[in-house]
């Protein structure tokens, strides 16, 4: 039979670690964002703000630079709308009903995470351009998909479609459908429940859905590489500017080019944590993030 | 208003399935639909809701065929088992929402929606409360909000889900009192789904009892508690246990052991014999109709209950004992079945 001793050293919590331990993983963590977040972003700013602040305004003075801040924003303009909707239509589909294919539909939503972007530019290439399948029919009709912004367009939705979607089919998922019937049995309309029960339910990931897709449909390189074909001026956006800049040993202009990019990073960061601030507590039973 | 439900069947190929079920709901009545889980009761509120819709089978509202009216032009009410509350919104915007919604022309000014909101916080006793949000009430209360906000649209009928499913013992049967009361203040025609007996007999005026996706009785809770209309019907309301016996030549026989009584059964042969424990007489070894074994023997609120072997066969009965009866574990006993009635195996 087993002997129970009494401790010998002062009983802890069984949920926590010792001090030491607990002090080695905050250690390690710190260290780490550090080394690989912190320090980058610093470096960024000091390399744009190298030769002063009218050096670094200068960059933006120029027509080229001006060019690929509005071709990233209006990139971005039309790819999020299109991936919130998107979004939250299948989201919606996924978590509300039963239909056949629905593990193939959450496999697809998938897909963009798992192909290199690389690749999925190539893709586009391949079905568009000019020795591609549709390539002649559309030259022959006077259509320009790549080299041109709707093939930005669409390698920028294909690369982001999965962030709203991957945010809410949880969401949805857990919160069921009983608000939406409530509002149904009160009389409510269908499209009038979706927006006084669904929308605000959900609210919280699709705010953080919608910046995670904005952030990445600006900051995309790899497919709109592929599909942009570099035209200074005219399809590159600020990431392609950054490179091109970068390769021409432009330094001071490229990392302020690439120091818009990190301050938009910044901003949405800073605007998240701030709405949730003010808003979280009315909003609590929503948040599923 | 009256429900009539005709041969409702709704196919899920999973539980909760209704296959053919038929119930007269009259105007004005508190009706409790009871039954285990997976009986098809949440499904056939449902359906009478307007949330699912039958594969066969018609709903009346009062002689007009409902069966394929859009769930909002029904007029119900609907209290969900968690309530499914607004977060979002106050318990008082919870409650106008139902007015809020509809079309302009019928919609209330701002002032008389307020007055309205008011007049039903007061009816559920939470004017103080009518800016919090769900979160911050009590589930009592949160179940109160979300009958005032089925009340506000004036519905027709008043249908709840397991009102009480989610609360403690306490705050049950003080919900339990205020909604009858409530039933007979507004007078409107009231269906709840529950799976406890106790609150099915004590809060509706007739209890509508589902098995297997059918209405299997309905009647006043002395009816279907005194009078079962079938065996599920008699073991499923109140307590009750069993014996196989046989009904032979004019006499109910149990293990060779003529009974006493025939207690209804008709047809000769193999059948089950169902007792209330309170039914079964405890006494002297010699003097019962049957002889038996004490093996467990324990308290219960108002009394004793005992569990009995009977005979060699050993098959166990309850019964219950008064309390001051000296009995003990392993006692032989003789016992009687005062009451009990025969269903066909």
């Amino acid at each position: 039979m087993v002997e129970f001793t009494a401790a010998t050293h002062p009983p802890r919590p069984v949920t926590t670690e010792t001090a030491p331990v607990r002090m080695l993983l905050i250690a390690v963590g710190i260290l780490f964002l550090a080394v690989f977040l912190i320090l980058p972003v610093i470096v960024v700013f000091s390399e744009a703000l190298r030769k002063g602040w009218s050096i670094y305004f200068a960059t933006f003075a120029d027509a080229d630079a001006q060019a690929a801040i509005r071709l990233t924003l209006l990139v971005a303009a039309i790819a999020v709308p299109l991936n919130t909707v998107f979004g939250i239509a299948a989201s919606w589909a996924i978590a509300k009903f039963e239909f056949l294919g629905k593990s193939m539909l959450i496999t697809l939503i998938d897909l963009p995470f798992s192909i290199s972007p690389v690749i999925s530019g190539l893709i586009y290439v391949l079905l568009f351009g000019a020795q591609g399948y549709f390539g002649p029919w559309l030259t022959a009709h006077g259509v320009h998909i790549i080299f041109a912004l709707p093939g930005i367009v669409l390698a920028t939705v294909f690369v982001t479609f999965p962030f709203v979607a991957r945010q809410l089919i949880p969401l949805m998922q857990e919160q069921g459908s009983t608000d939406e019937e409530a509002a149904l049995t009160l009389g409510a309309s269908a499209f009038r429940a979706f927006l006084t029960t669904t929308l605000p339910n959900i609210s919280w990931g699709l705010l953080y859905g919608v910046l995670l897709c904005n952030a990445r449909a600006m900051g995309e390189f790899g497919a709109v590489s592929v599909v942009s074909g570099h035209i200074s001026g005219l399809t590159n956006t600020i990431p392609l500017q950054v490179e091109l800049l970068y390769n021409g040993y432009n330094f001071v202009a490229a990392f302020a080019m690439a120091s818009l990019l990190t301050l938009l990073a910044l901003v949405t960061l800073v605007a998240k944590t701030l709405l949730e601030m003010r808003y979280g507590e009315s909003l609590a039973p929503a948040v599923g993030l | 208003m009256r429900i009539r439900l005709v041969d409702i069947a709704k196919d899920f190929g999973r539980t909760g399935a209704l296959r053919g079920a038929n119930l007269d709901i009259n105007d004005g009545e508190l009706i409790a639909l009871l039954g285990p889980s997976g009986s098809g009761k949440t499904t056939l509120l449902r359906v009478i809701a307007g949330l699912e819709i039958p594969k066969s089978g018609s709903v009346l509202f009062d002689d007009y065929d409902a069966t394929a009216m859009p769930v909002q032009q029904r007029r119900i009410g609907f209290v969900f088992q968690n309530y499914a509350l607004f977060k979002h919104m106050s318990a008082a915007d919870n409650i106008a929402y139902g007015l809020k919604v509809l079309p302009r022309h019928e919609r209330p000014s701002k002032a008389q929606m307020r007055s309205r909101v008011q007049e039903l916080l007061d009816l559920v006793q939470l004017s103080d409360l009518a800016k919090r949000y769900p979160r911050q009430l009590s589930g009592g209360q949160q179940q109160r909000v979300a009958l005032a906000r089925a009340l506000a649209v004036e519905p027709r009928v008043l249908l709840l889900d397991e009102p009480f499913g989610a609360l403690d013992a306490k705050v049950r049967k003080d919900l339990r009192r205020w909604l009858r009361e409530l039933h007979t203040r507004i007078g409107r025609t009231t269906v709840f789904v529950t799976h406890d007996q106790e609150e099915a007999l004590e809060l509706a005026d007739r209890v509508a009892i589902l098995n297997l996706g059918k209405v299997e009785q309905v009647g006043k809770p002395d009816e279907v508690y005194d009078n079962p209309a079938t065996a599920f019907v008699m073991s499923f309301v109140g307590d009750t246990t069993s014996i196989p016996v046989e009904f032979s030549g004019d006499r109910l026989w149990y293990e060779g052991r003529p009974l006493n009584a025939t207690f209804g059964a008709s047809q000769q042969g193999r059948c089950r014999l169902y007792v209330r424990p309170r039914d079964v007489a405890v006494g002297d070894y010699v003097a019962g109709e049957l002889a038996g074994t004490i093996v467990n023997i324990h308290r219960t609120a108002a009394g004793r209950r005992a569990e009995i072997a009977l005979g060699n066969a050993k098959k166990l009965i309850e019964a219950e004992v008064d309390i001051t009866a000296q009995l003990s574990c392993g006692q032989r006993i003789g016992l009687s079945f005062v009451k009990g009635r025969v269903f066909p195996e």
